[in-house]
Protein backbone atom coordinates (compact mmCIF):
# COMPACT_ATOMS: atom_id res chain seq x y z
CA UNK A 1 0.00 0.00 0.00
CA UNK A 2 1.17 3.47 -0.80
CA UNK A 3 2.49 5.57 2.09
CA UNK A 4 -0.13 8.21 1.33
CA UNK A 5 -2.97 5.78 2.00
CA UNK A 6 -1.36 4.40 5.14
CA UNK A 7 -1.17 7.94 6.50
CA UNK A 8 -4.76 8.64 5.44
CA UNK A 9 -5.94 5.43 7.06
CA UNK A 10 -4.21 6.23 10.33
CA UNK A 11 -5.64 9.72 10.35
CA UNK A 12 -9.15 8.53 9.58
CA UNK A 13 -8.96 5.85 12.27
CA UNK A 14 -7.85 8.64 14.61
CA UNK A 15 -11.18 10.41 14.07
CA UNK A 16 -13.20 7.37 14.98
CA UNK A 17 -11.04 6.42 17.95
CA UNK A 18 -12.19 9.51 19.78
CA UNK A 19 -15.78 10.38 20.65
CA UNK A 20 -15.24 13.75 18.97
CA UNK A 21 -15.98 12.24 15.55
CA UNK A 22 -19.37 10.94 16.58
CA UNK A 23 -20.23 14.16 18.34
CA UNK A 24 -19.24 16.01 15.20
CA UNK A 25 -21.40 13.81 12.95
CA UNK A 26 -24.41 14.28 15.20
CA UNK A 27 -23.95 18.04 15.40
CA UNK A 28 -23.44 18.26 11.66
CA UNK A 29 -26.64 16.37 10.92
CA UNK A 30 -28.65 18.26 13.54
CA UNK A 31 -27.51 21.66 12.36
CA UNK A 32 -27.91 20.74 8.69
CA UNK A 33 -31.42 19.54 9.48
CA UNK A 34 -32.29 22.58 11.52
CA UNK A 35 -31.04 25.03 8.90
CA UNK A 36 -32.84 23.19 6.13
CA UNK A 37 -36.20 22.53 7.69
CA UNK A 38 -36.59 25.46 10.03
CA UNK A 39 -34.42 28.37 8.95
CA UNK A 40 -34.53 27.33 5.29
CA UNK A 41 -38.31 26.94 5.34
CA UNK A 42 -37.96 23.70 3.41
CA UNK A 43 -41.63 22.70 3.53
CA UNK A 44 -43.04 26.20 3.16
CA UNK A 45 -41.11 26.70 -0.05
CA UNK A 46 -43.21 24.09 -1.72
CA UNK A 47 -40.50 23.30 -4.24
CA UNK A 48 -39.15 19.85 -4.93
CA UNK A 49 -35.44 20.69 -4.68
CA UNK A 50 -32.65 21.01 -2.18
CA UNK A 51 -32.02 24.75 -2.47
CA UNK A 52 -32.91 25.19 1.18
CA UNK A 53 -30.44 22.45 2.06
CA UNK A 54 -27.40 23.41 -0.03
CA UNK A 55 -27.89 27.16 0.41
CA UNK A 56 -26.76 26.90 3.99
CA UNK A 57 -23.64 24.84 3.34
CA UNK A 58 -21.13 27.71 3.01
CA UNK A 59 -22.22 28.85 6.48
CA UNK A 60 -22.57 25.41 7.95
CA UNK A 61 -19.05 24.45 6.91
CA UNK A 62 -17.64 27.73 8.16
CA UNK A 63 -17.40 26.36 11.68
CA UNK A 64 -17.57 22.63 11.17
CA UNK A 65 -14.80 22.17 8.60
CA UNK A 66 -12.16 24.12 10.55
CA UNK A 67 -13.18 22.04 13.58
CA UNK A 68 -12.41 18.86 11.65
CA UNK A 69 -9.14 20.06 10.16
CA UNK A 70 -7.60 22.21 12.88
CA UNK A 71 -5.62 19.39 14.45
CA UNK A 72 -4.10 18.03 11.24
CA UNK A 73 -0.70 19.69 11.53
CA UNK A 74 -0.86 21.75 14.71
CA UNK A 75 -1.31 18.64 16.84
CA UNK A 76 1.47 16.90 14.93
CA UNK A 77 3.78 19.80 15.76
CA UNK A 78 2.64 20.16 19.34
CA UNK A 79 3.14 16.48 20.12
CA UNK A 80 6.42 16.35 18.18
CA UNK A 81 5.20 13.44 16.06
CA UNK A 82 5.88 15.51 12.94
CA UNK A 83 9.55 14.60 13.39
CA UNK A 84 8.64 10.94 13.39
CA UNK A 85 6.26 11.23 10.45
CA UNK A 86 8.60 13.17 8.20
CA UNK A 87 11.61 10.96 8.89
CA UNK A 88 9.66 7.91 7.73
CA UNK A 89 10.16 7.15 4.04
CA UNK A 90 7.49 9.58 2.78
CA UNK A 91 7.65 12.87 0.97
CA UNK A 92 6.14 15.95 2.57
CA UNK A 93 3.52 15.97 -0.22
CA UNK A 94 2.43 12.43 0.48
CA UNK A 95 1.99 13.32 4.13
CA UNK A 96 0.05 16.51 3.34
CA UNK A 97 -2.22 14.81 0.81
CA UNK A 98 -2.74 11.76 2.98
CA UNK A 99 -3.89 13.84 5.92
CA UNK A 100 -6.03 16.07 3.75
CA UNK A 101 -7.75 13.13 2.06
CA UNK A 102 -8.49 11.49 5.39
CA UNK A 103 -10.31 14.57 6.65
CA UNK A 104 -12.02 15.07 3.34
CA UNK A 105 -13.29 11.50 3.41
CA UNK A 106 -14.58 12.12 6.89
CA UNK A 107 -16.46 15.20 5.68
CA UNK A 108 -17.74 13.20 2.71
CA UNK A 109 -19.11 10.66 5.14
CA UNK A 110 -20.88 13.40 7.10
CA UNK A 111 -22.34 14.71 3.87
CA UNK A 112 -23.40 11.24 2.76
CA UNK A 113 -25.30 10.80 6.01
CA UNK A 114 -27.64 13.60 4.94
CA UNK A 115 -29.24 11.18 2.42
CA UNK A 116 -32.60 11.20 4.26
CA UNK A 117 -33.06 14.74 2.93
CA UNK A 118 -32.82 13.36 -0.61
CA UNK A 119 -35.27 10.60 0.23
CA UNK A 120 -37.67 13.15 1.70
CA UNK A 121 -37.82 15.33 -1.40
CA UNK A 122 -38.22 12.25 -3.57
CA UNK A 123 -41.16 11.09 -1.49
CA UNK A 124 -42.76 14.55 -1.43
CA UNK A 125 -42.35 15.40 -5.07
CA UNK A 126 -40.39 14.86 -8.22
CA UNK A 127 -37.13 16.75 -7.80
CA UNK A 128 -34.41 17.12 -10.41
CA UNK A 129 -32.08 14.43 -9.06
CA UNK A 130 -29.35 15.54 -11.46
CA UNK A 131 -29.32 18.93 -9.78
CA UNK A 132 -29.16 17.23 -6.41
CA UNK A 133 -26.09 15.24 -7.48
CA UNK A 134 -24.49 18.45 -8.77
CA UNK A 135 -25.30 20.08 -5.43
CA UNK A 136 -23.60 17.27 -3.55
CA UNK A 137 -20.51 17.45 -5.77
CA UNK A 138 -20.33 21.21 -5.26
CA UNK A 139 -20.81 20.83 -1.53
CA UNK A 140 -18.00 18.29 -1.34
CA UNK A 141 -15.64 20.61 -3.18
CA UNK A 142 -16.71 23.52 -1.02
CA UNK A 143 -15.84 21.48 2.06
CA UNK A 144 -12.54 20.52 0.40
CA UNK A 145 -11.63 24.16 -0.19
CA UNK A 146 -12.35 25.09 3.43
CA UNK A 147 -10.47 22.04 4.59
CA UNK A 148 -7.37 22.84 2.53
CA UNK A 149 -7.33 26.34 4.01
CA UNK A 150 -7.64 24.81 7.47
CA UNK A 151 -4.69 22.52 6.67
CA UNK A 152 -2.70 25.62 5.87
CA UNK A 153 -3.60 27.48 9.06
CA UNK A 154 -2.98 24.39 11.16
CA UNK A 155 0.53 24.16 9.74
CA UNK A 156 1.11 27.72 10.90
CA UNK A 157 0.70 27.11 14.62
CA UNK A 158 1.01 24.50 17.34
CA UNK A 159 -2.22 25.74 18.83
CA UNK A 160 -5.39 24.13 17.46
CA UNK A 161 -7.60 26.98 18.63
CA UNK A 162 -5.51 29.55 16.79
CA UNK A 163 -5.60 27.34 13.70
CA UNK A 164 -9.37 27.13 14.00
CA UNK A 165 -9.87 30.88 14.32
CA UNK A 166 -7.53 31.68 11.42
CA UNK A 167 -9.34 29.16 9.25
CA UNK A 168 -12.77 30.60 10.11
CA UNK A 169 -11.56 34.09 9.26
CA UNK A 170 -10.16 32.96 5.90
CA UNK A 171 -13.28 31.00 5.00
CA UNK A 172 -15.48 33.85 6.09
CA UNK A 173 -13.61 36.10 3.71
CA UNK A 174 -14.26 33.63 0.91
CA UNK A 175 -17.96 33.74 1.67
CA UNK A 176 -18.31 37.47 2.16
CA UNK A 177 -16.48 38.37 -1.04
CA UNK A 178 -19.50 37.21 -2.97
CA UNK A 179 -22.24 37.50 -0.38
CA UNK A 180 -24.98 39.75 -1.74
CA UNK A 181 -25.30 42.16 1.20
CA UNK A 182 -21.53 42.71 1.01
CA UNK A 183 -21.32 43.11 -2.76
CA UNK A 184 -24.22 45.56 -2.60
CA UNK A 185 -22.20 47.60 -0.11
CA UNK A 186 -19.06 47.41 -2.19
CA UNK A 187 -20.78 48.67 -5.31
CA UNK A 188 -21.23 52.06 -3.64
CA UNK A 189 -17.46 52.66 -3.49
CA UNK A 190 -15.89 50.52 -6.14
CA UNK A 191 -16.45 50.06 -9.84
CA UNK A 192 -18.50 47.01 -10.84
CA UNK A 193 -15.37 45.48 -12.37
CA UNK A 194 -13.63 45.53 -8.99
CA UNK A 195 -16.67 44.11 -7.26
CA UNK A 196 -16.87 41.32 -9.81
CA UNK A 197 -13.20 40.52 -9.33
CA UNK A 198 -13.63 40.33 -5.58
CA UNK A 199 -16.76 38.23 -6.02
CA UNK A 200 -14.84 35.89 -8.31
CA UNK A 201 -12.87 34.82 -5.24
CA UNK A 202 -15.99 33.89 -3.38
CA UNK A 203 -17.09 30.35 -2.78
CA UNK A 204 -20.68 31.54 -2.82
CA UNK A 205 -20.46 32.72 -6.43
CA UNK A 206 -18.95 29.42 -7.51
CA UNK A 207 -21.18 27.26 -5.38
CA UNK A 208 -24.32 28.86 -6.83
CA UNK A 209 -23.98 27.09 -10.15
CA UNK A 210 -23.75 23.66 -8.53
CA UNK A 211 -26.90 24.33 -6.53
CA UNK A 212 -28.77 25.13 -9.70
CA UNK A 213 -27.59 21.84 -11.15
CA UNK A 214 -25.01 23.35 -13.48
CA UNK A 215 -21.63 21.61 -13.42
CA UNK A 216 -19.43 24.37 -14.80
CA UNK A 217 -15.76 23.43 -15.23
CA UNK A 218 -14.77 26.97 -14.26
CA UNK A 219 -16.48 26.57 -10.90
CA UNK A 220 -14.86 23.20 -10.43
CA UNK A 221 -11.54 24.67 -11.43
CA UNK A 222 -11.97 27.41 -8.84
CA UNK A 223 -12.38 24.94 -5.99
CA UNK A 224 -9.58 22.73 -7.25
CA UNK A 225 -7.24 25.70 -7.44
CA UNK A 226 -8.13 26.86 -3.94
CA UNK A 227 -7.38 23.33 -2.70
CA UNK A 228 -4.17 23.13 -4.72
CA UNK A 229 -2.96 26.54 -3.62
CA UNK A 230 -3.72 25.97 0.06
CA UNK A 231 -2.04 22.56 0.11
CA UNK A 232 0.97 23.94 -1.69
CA UNK A 233 1.19 26.74 0.89
CA UNK A 234 0.94 24.08 3.61
CA UNK A 235 4.01 22.40 2.14
CA UNK A 236 5.92 25.66 2.00
CA UNK A 237 5.04 26.41 5.63
CA UNK A 238 6.07 22.96 6.84
CA UNK A 239 9.37 23.21 5.01
CA UNK A 240 10.06 26.66 6.35
CA UNK A 241 9.73 25.46 9.95
CA UNK A 242 12.51 22.99 9.32
CA UNK A 243 14.76 25.28 7.33
CA UNK A 244 15.57 27.41 10.40
CA UNK B 1 27.23 3.86 6.28
CA UNK B 2 26.81 7.41 7.58
CA UNK B 3 29.11 10.00 6.05
CA UNK B 4 28.84 13.62 7.13
CA UNK B 5 30.89 16.32 5.51
CA UNK B 6 31.24 19.87 6.73
CA UNK B 7 27.75 19.98 8.04
CA UNK B 8 26.47 23.41 9.04
CA UNK B 9 23.08 24.43 10.39
CA UNK B 10 22.23 27.97 11.30
CA UNK B 11 19.11 29.22 13.04
CA UNK B 12 18.97 32.94 12.41
CA UNK B 13 22.45 34.11 13.30
CA UNK B 14 23.14 31.15 15.57
CA UNK B 15 25.34 28.38 14.21
CA UNK B 16 23.89 25.34 15.95
CA UNK B 17 26.13 22.96 13.99
CA UNK B 18 29.32 24.45 12.68
CA UNK B 19 31.32 22.35 10.25
CA UNK B 20 30.95 18.82 11.56
CA UNK B 21 32.45 15.90 9.62
CA UNK B 22 32.57 12.25 10.61
CA UNK B 23 31.70 8.78 9.42
CA UNK B 24 30.04 5.82 11.08
CA UNK B 25 30.71 2.42 9.55
CA UNK B 26 28.85 -0.83 9.88
CA UNK B 27 29.88 -2.58 13.07
CA UNK B 28 30.47 0.67 14.92
CA UNK B 29 28.57 2.15 17.82
CA UNK B 30 29.38 5.82 18.06
CA UNK B 31 28.49 7.74 21.20
CA UNK B 32 27.65 11.36 20.55
CA UNK B 33 28.41 13.53 23.56
CA UNK B 34 28.25 17.21 24.28
CA UNK B 35 26.75 19.74 26.67
CA UNK B 36 23.13 20.88 26.35
CA UNK B 37 22.61 22.91 23.22
CA UNK B 38 25.84 21.77 21.60
CA UNK B 39 24.09 20.59 18.44
CA UNK B 40 23.69 16.84 18.91
CA UNK B 41 19.99 16.69 18.16
CA UNK B 42 20.35 19.15 15.30
CA UNK B 43 23.05 16.97 13.72
CA UNK B 44 20.88 13.88 14.10
CA UNK B 45 17.91 15.66 12.57
CA UNK B 46 20.03 16.44 9.54
CA UNK B 47 21.17 12.82 9.27
CA UNK B 48 17.57 11.65 9.27
CA UNK B 49 16.47 14.30 6.80
CA UNK B 50 14.21 16.21 9.17
CA UNK B 51 16.25 19.41 8.97
CA UNK B 52 17.82 20.34 5.65
CA UNK B 53 21.45 21.36 6.28
CA UNK B 54 22.41 24.99 5.70
CA UNK B 55 25.50 23.64 3.98
CA UNK B 56 27.48 20.43 3.85
CA UNK B 57 26.26 16.97 3.01
CA UNK B 58 24.99 13.80 4.61
CA UNK B 59 25.05 10.44 2.87
CA UNK B 60 23.52 7.33 4.34
CA UNK B 61 24.36 4.00 2.75
CA UNK B 62 25.60 5.86 -0.32
CA UNK B 63 22.39 7.90 -0.73
CA UNK B 64 22.62 11.65 -0.38
CA UNK B 65 19.94 12.62 2.13
CA UNK B 66 19.20 15.87 0.29
CA UNK B 67 18.99 14.31 -3.16
CA UNK B 68 17.38 10.93 -2.58
CA UNK B 69 15.81 11.30 0.84
CA UNK B 70 13.48 8.31 0.51
CA UNK B 71 16.29 5.85 -0.22
CA UNK B 72 18.26 7.20 2.71
CA UNK B 73 15.28 7.22 5.09
CA UNK B 74 14.45 3.62 4.27
CA UNK B 75 17.82 2.55 5.72
CA UNK B 76 17.45 4.54 8.92
CA UNK B 77 15.71 3.78 12.18
CA UNK B 78 15.31 6.97 14.19
CA UNK B 79 14.43 7.62 17.79
CA UNK B 80 13.81 11.37 18.11
CA UNK B 81 14.74 13.18 21.29
CA UNK B 82 11.08 13.79 22.11
CA UNK B 83 10.34 10.06 21.63
CA UNK B 84 6.96 11.23 20.42
CA UNK B 85 4.28 8.76 19.42
CA UNK B 86 0.65 9.32 18.47
CA UNK B 87 -1.03 9.55 21.87
CA UNK B 88 -4.47 8.31 20.81
CA UNK B 89 -3.11 5.08 19.32
CA UNK B 90 -2.43 1.86 21.16
CA UNK B 91 1.12 0.51 21.21
CA UNK B 92 0.08 -2.24 18.85
CA UNK B 93 -1.66 0.00 16.31
CA UNK B 94 1.22 2.47 16.43
CA UNK B 95 3.74 -0.26 15.67
CA UNK B 96 1.46 -1.59 12.92
CA UNK B 97 1.41 1.88 11.40
CA UNK B 98 5.21 2.15 11.59
CA UNK B 99 5.61 -1.31 10.06
CA UNK B 100 3.19 -0.51 7.23
CA UNK B 101 5.02 2.73 6.51
CA UNK B 102 8.19 0.66 6.23
CA UNK B 103 6.52 -1.55 3.65
CA UNK B 104 6.02 -4.54 5.93
CA UNK B 105 2.84 -6.51 5.27
CA UNK B 106 1.04 -9.61 6.47
CA UNK B 107 3.18 -12.24 8.11
CA UNK B 108 6.39 -10.18 7.92
CA UNK B 109 4.60 -7.32 9.67
CA UNK B 110 3.34 -9.57 12.47
CA UNK B 111 6.80 -11.02 12.98
CA UNK B 112 8.44 -7.60 13.04
CA UNK B 113 5.98 -6.34 15.63
CA UNK B 114 6.41 -9.44 17.79
CA UNK B 115 10.19 -9.04 17.60
CA UNK B 116 10.31 -5.40 18.71
CA UNK B 117 7.64 -5.91 21.37
CA UNK B 118 9.84 -8.57 22.87
CA UNK B 119 13.06 -6.62 22.48
CA UNK B 120 11.68 -3.46 24.01
CA UNK B 121 9.71 -5.30 26.71
CA UNK B 122 6.33 -3.99 25.65
CA UNK B 123 4.21 -7.14 25.83
CA UNK B 124 2.43 -6.00 28.99
CA UNK B 125 1.22 -2.76 27.38
CA UNK B 126 0.53 -3.93 23.82
CA UNK B 127 -3.12 -2.92 23.86
CA UNK B 128 -2.75 0.14 26.05
CA UNK B 129 -3.21 3.56 24.53
CA UNK B 130 0.04 5.50 24.32
CA UNK B 131 -1.12 8.57 26.25
CA UNK B 132 -1.71 6.40 29.32
CA UNK B 133 1.80 4.92 29.27
CA UNK B 134 4.50 5.97 31.72
CA UNK B 135 7.37 7.99 30.33
CA UNK B 136 9.75 5.03 30.14
CA UNK B 137 7.22 2.88 28.29
CA UNK B 138 6.50 5.71 25.86
CA UNK B 139 10.18 5.95 25.22
CA UNK B 140 10.45 2.22 24.60
CA UNK B 141 7.47 2.32 22.25
CA UNK B 142 9.20 4.92 20.14
CA UNK B 143 12.43 2.90 20.27
CA UNK B 144 10.49 -0.15 19.08
CA UNK B 145 9.25 1.89 16.15
CA UNK B 146 12.86 2.70 15.21
CA UNK B 147 13.78 -1.00 15.17
CA UNK B 148 10.71 -2.32 13.40
CA UNK B 149 12.27 -2.70 9.95
CA UNK B 150 15.56 -4.01 11.28
CA UNK B 151 17.35 -0.97 9.81
CA UNK B 152 20.99 -0.92 8.79
CA UNK B 153 21.52 2.49 10.33
CA UNK B 154 20.28 3.53 13.74
CA UNK B 155 20.13 7.11 14.91
CA UNK B 156 19.08 7.25 18.54
CA UNK B 157 18.74 10.57 20.33
CA UNK B 158 19.16 9.89 24.05
CA UNK B 159 17.85 6.33 23.93
CA UNK B 160 18.19 5.72 27.66
CA UNK B 161 16.59 8.99 28.76
CA UNK B 162 13.83 8.39 31.28
CA UNK B 163 14.46 4.67 31.65
CA UNK B 164 14.92 2.90 34.97
CA UNK B 165 18.37 1.43 35.76
CA UNK B 166 17.35 -2.06 34.62
CA UNK B 167 16.00 -0.78 31.34
CA UNK B 168 19.03 1.44 30.82
CA UNK B 169 21.14 -1.67 31.17
CA UNK B 170 18.94 -3.61 28.72
CA UNK B 171 18.97 -0.82 26.16
CA UNK B 172 22.76 -0.49 26.36
CA UNK B 173 23.10 -4.21 25.77
CA UNK B 174 20.66 -3.95 22.89
CA UNK B 175 22.64 -1.11 21.33
CA UNK B 176 25.90 -3.01 21.67
CA UNK B 177 24.36 -6.08 20.14
CA UNK B 178 22.81 -4.15 17.25
CA UNK B 179 26.14 -2.45 16.69
CA UNK B 180 27.75 -5.71 15.60
CA UNK B 181 25.87 -5.72 12.33
CA UNK B 182 24.71 -2.12 11.93
CA UNK B 183 25.95 1.43 12.01
CA UNK B 184 24.72 3.02 15.22
CA UNK B 185 25.03 6.57 16.47
CA UNK B 186 23.43 7.57 19.74
CA UNK B 187 23.61 10.67 21.89
CA UNK B 188 23.79 10.57 25.64
CA UNK B 189 24.65 12.58 28.73
CA UNK B 190 25.57 9.46 30.69
CA UNK B 191 29.30 8.97 30.34
CA UNK B 192 29.28 5.39 31.61
CA UNK B 193 27.35 4.52 28.48
CA UNK B 194 30.40 5.33 26.44
CA UNK B 195 32.23 2.50 28.20
CA UNK B 196 29.22 0.27 28.24
CA UNK B 197 28.22 0.45 24.60
CA UNK B 198 30.48 2.48 22.32
CA UNK B 199 33.31 1.53 20.06
CA UNK B 200 34.01 5.22 19.56
CA UNK B 201 32.84 8.53 20.97
CA UNK B 202 32.57 11.99 19.49
CA UNK B 203 32.36 15.01 21.74
CA UNK B 204 30.92 18.20 20.31
CA UNK B 205 30.70 21.63 21.83
CA UNK B 206 29.01 24.70 20.36
CA UNK B 207 28.53 22.90 17.07
CA UNK B 208 32.11 21.72 16.61
CA UNK B 209 33.79 18.40 17.25
CA UNK B 210 36.25 18.92 20.10
CA UNK B 211 37.41 15.36 20.65
CA UNK B 212 36.88 11.88 19.31
CA UNK B 213 38.33 8.44 19.79
CA UNK B 214 37.80 5.10 21.48
CA UNK B 215 36.70 5.27 25.11
CA UNK B 216 40.26 4.36 26.16
CA UNK B 217 41.80 7.08 24.02
CA UNK B 218 39.46 9.69 25.44
CA UNK B 219 40.14 8.59 28.96
CA UNK B 220 43.86 8.83 28.33
CA UNK B 221 43.33 12.56 27.77
CA UNK B 222 42.42 12.88 31.41
CA UNK B 223 44.93 14.59 33.69
CA UNK B 224 44.86 11.66 36.08
CA UNK B 225 45.33 9.01 33.38
CA UNK B 226 48.35 6.82 34.12
CA UNK B 227 48.84 8.21 37.62
CA UNK B 228 49.43 5.69 40.38
CA UNK B 229 47.76 5.93 43.76
CA UNK B 230 49.65 4.40 46.64
CA UNK B 231 48.78 3.91 50.27
CA UNK B 232 51.73 2.54 52.22
CA UNK B 233 53.06 2.72 55.74
CA UNK B 234 56.35 4.57 55.91
CA UNK B 235 56.12 6.12 52.49
CA UNK B 236 57.17 9.75 52.11
CA UNK B 237 56.43 12.23 49.39
CA UNK B 238 60.06 13.18 49.34
CA UNK B 239 61.25 9.76 48.25
CA UNK B 240 58.42 9.28 45.77
CA UNK B 241 59.01 12.62 44.09
CA UNK B 242 62.08 11.14 42.43
CA UNK B 243 59.65 9.22 40.17
CA UNK B 244 57.27 12.02 39.30
CA UNK B 245 55.08 14.79 40.63
CA UNK B 246 53.47 13.70 43.89
CA UNK B 247 50.24 14.75 45.59
CA UNK B 248 49.59 13.51 49.06
CA UNK B 249 46.54 13.47 51.30
CA UNK B 250 46.22 11.65 54.64
CA UNK B 251 49.02 9.22 53.86
CA UNK B 252 47.68 8.44 50.39
CA UNK B 253 49.99 9.45 47.58
CA UNK B 254 49.25 9.98 43.92
CA UNK B 255 52.25 9.92 41.62
CA UNK B 256 51.85 11.41 38.15
CA UNK B 257 54.10 10.21 35.33
CA UNK B 258 56.33 12.85 33.73
CA UNK B 259 55.37 11.81 30.21
CA UNK B 260 53.62 9.07 28.27
CA UNK B 261 56.71 6.86 27.93
CA UNK B 262 57.24 6.88 31.66
CA UNK B 263 53.57 6.07 32.33
CA UNK B 264 54.08 2.47 31.23
CA UNK B 265 56.89 1.81 33.67
CA UNK B 266 55.73 4.01 36.55
CA UNK B 267 54.00 1.23 38.47
CA UNK B 268 57.02 -1.06 38.20
CA UNK B 269 59.31 1.70 39.41
CA UNK B 270 57.08 2.33 42.41
CA UNK B 271 56.97 -1.35 43.33
CA UNK B 272 60.75 -1.47 43.19
CA UNK B 273 61.02 1.60 45.40
CA UNK B 274 58.51 0.15 47.87
CA UNK B 275 60.39 -3.10 48.25
CA UNK B 276 63.76 -1.35 48.52
CA UNK B 277 62.47 0.92 51.28
CA UNK B 278 60.53 -1.84 52.98
CA UNK B 279 57.22 0.12 53.09
CA UNK B 280 54.10 -1.79 54.03
CA UNK B 281 51.65 -1.42 51.14
CA UNK B 282 47.97 -1.19 52.01
CA UNK B 283 46.74 -0.41 48.54
CA UNK B 284 47.99 0.56 45.14
CA UNK B 285 46.30 1.07 41.80
CA UNK B 286 46.84 2.98 38.59
CA UNK B 287 44.25 5.45 37.35
CA UNK B 288 42.56 4.88 34.00
CA UNK B 289 41.46 8.48 33.79
CA UNK B 290 37.99 9.85 34.21
CA UNK B 291 35.76 10.50 31.21
CA UNK B 292 33.78 13.15 32.99
CA UNK B 293 36.97 14.98 33.84
CA UNK B 294 37.93 14.94 30.15
CA UNK B 295 34.42 16.04 29.20
CA UNK B 296 34.48 18.92 31.64
CA UNK B 297 37.88 20.09 30.56
CA UNK B 298 37.23 20.17 26.81
CA UNK B 299 33.70 21.53 26.82
CA UNK B 300 32.81 24.86 28.30
CA UNK B 301 30.04 24.73 30.85
CA UNK B 302 26.76 26.40 29.89
CA UNK B 303 27.23 29.09 32.51
CA UNK B 304 30.41 30.31 30.84
CA UNK B 305 28.85 30.38 27.41
CA UNK B 306 26.08 32.76 28.32
N1 LIG C 1 14.19 24.83 15.45
C1 LIG C 1 15.12 25.59 16.04
N2 LIG C 1 15.05 26.94 15.97
C2 LIG C 1 15.97 27.71 16.55
N3 LIG C 1 17.03 27.26 17.24
C3 LIG C 1 17.18 25.92 17.36
C4 LIG C 1 16.22 25.03 16.77
N4 LIG C 1 16.62 23.77 17.05
C5 LIG C 1 17.75 23.87 17.78
N5 LIG C 1 18.10 25.17 17.97
C6 LIG C 1 19.28 25.66 18.71
O1 LIG C 1 20.41 24.96 18.26
C7 LIG C 1 21.28 24.66 19.33
C8 LIG C 1 21.59 23.19 19.36
O2 LIG C 1 20.43 22.50 19.80
P1 LIG C 1 20.36 20.93 19.91
O3 LIG C 1 18.96 20.58 20.23
O4 LIG C 1 20.97 20.33 18.71
O5 LIG C 1 21.29 20.65 21.17
P2 LIG C 1 21.62 19.27 21.88
O6 LIG C 1 23.08 19.07 21.77
O7 LIG C 1 20.76 18.19 21.36
O8 LIG C 1 21.25 19.61 23.38
P3 LIG C 1 20.60 18.68 24.52
O9 LIG C 1 21.74 17.98 25.15
O10 LIG C 1 20.00 19.66 25.45
O11 LIG C 1 19.62 17.78 23.87
C9 LIG C 1 20.60 25.19 20.58
O12 LIG C 1 21.18 26.43 20.91
C10 LIG C 1 19.18 25.37 20.18
O13 LIG C 1 18.59 26.44 20.87
MG1 LIG D 1 19.35 17.02 22.10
Amino acid sequence: MNALWIIAKRELAGYFNSPVAYVFLVIFLLVAGFLTFTAGAFFERGEAGLGAFFGWHPWLYLVLVPAVGMRLWSEERRAGTIELLLTLPVTTWQAILGKFLASWLFLALALALTFPVVLTVNVLGEPDNGAIVAGYVGSLFLAGAYLALTCMTSALTRNQVVAFILAVVLCLFLILAGFNPVTDLLVRWASPAVVDTVAAFSVVTHFDGFQKGVLDTRDLLFFVSVIGFALFATGVIIRSHRAG
Amino acid sequence: MIRIENLVKTFGTKRAVDGVSFTVERGEVVGFLGPNGSGKSTTMRMITGFYPPTSGSVTVGGHDVAESPLDAKRLIGYLPESAAAYPEMTVESFLTFAAAMRGLKGEAQKKAIARVVERCFLSSVRRQSIDTLSKGYKHRTCLAQALIHDPEVLVLDEPTDGLDPNQKHEVRNLIRELGRSKAVIFSTHILEEVDAACTRAIIIDRGRIVAQGTPAELRAMSATAGAVTLEAQGATAEKLSALGRVESLDGVFRIYPRDASQAAVLAAAIIELVSREGWKVRGMFSERGELDEVFRRITLPDTVKQ
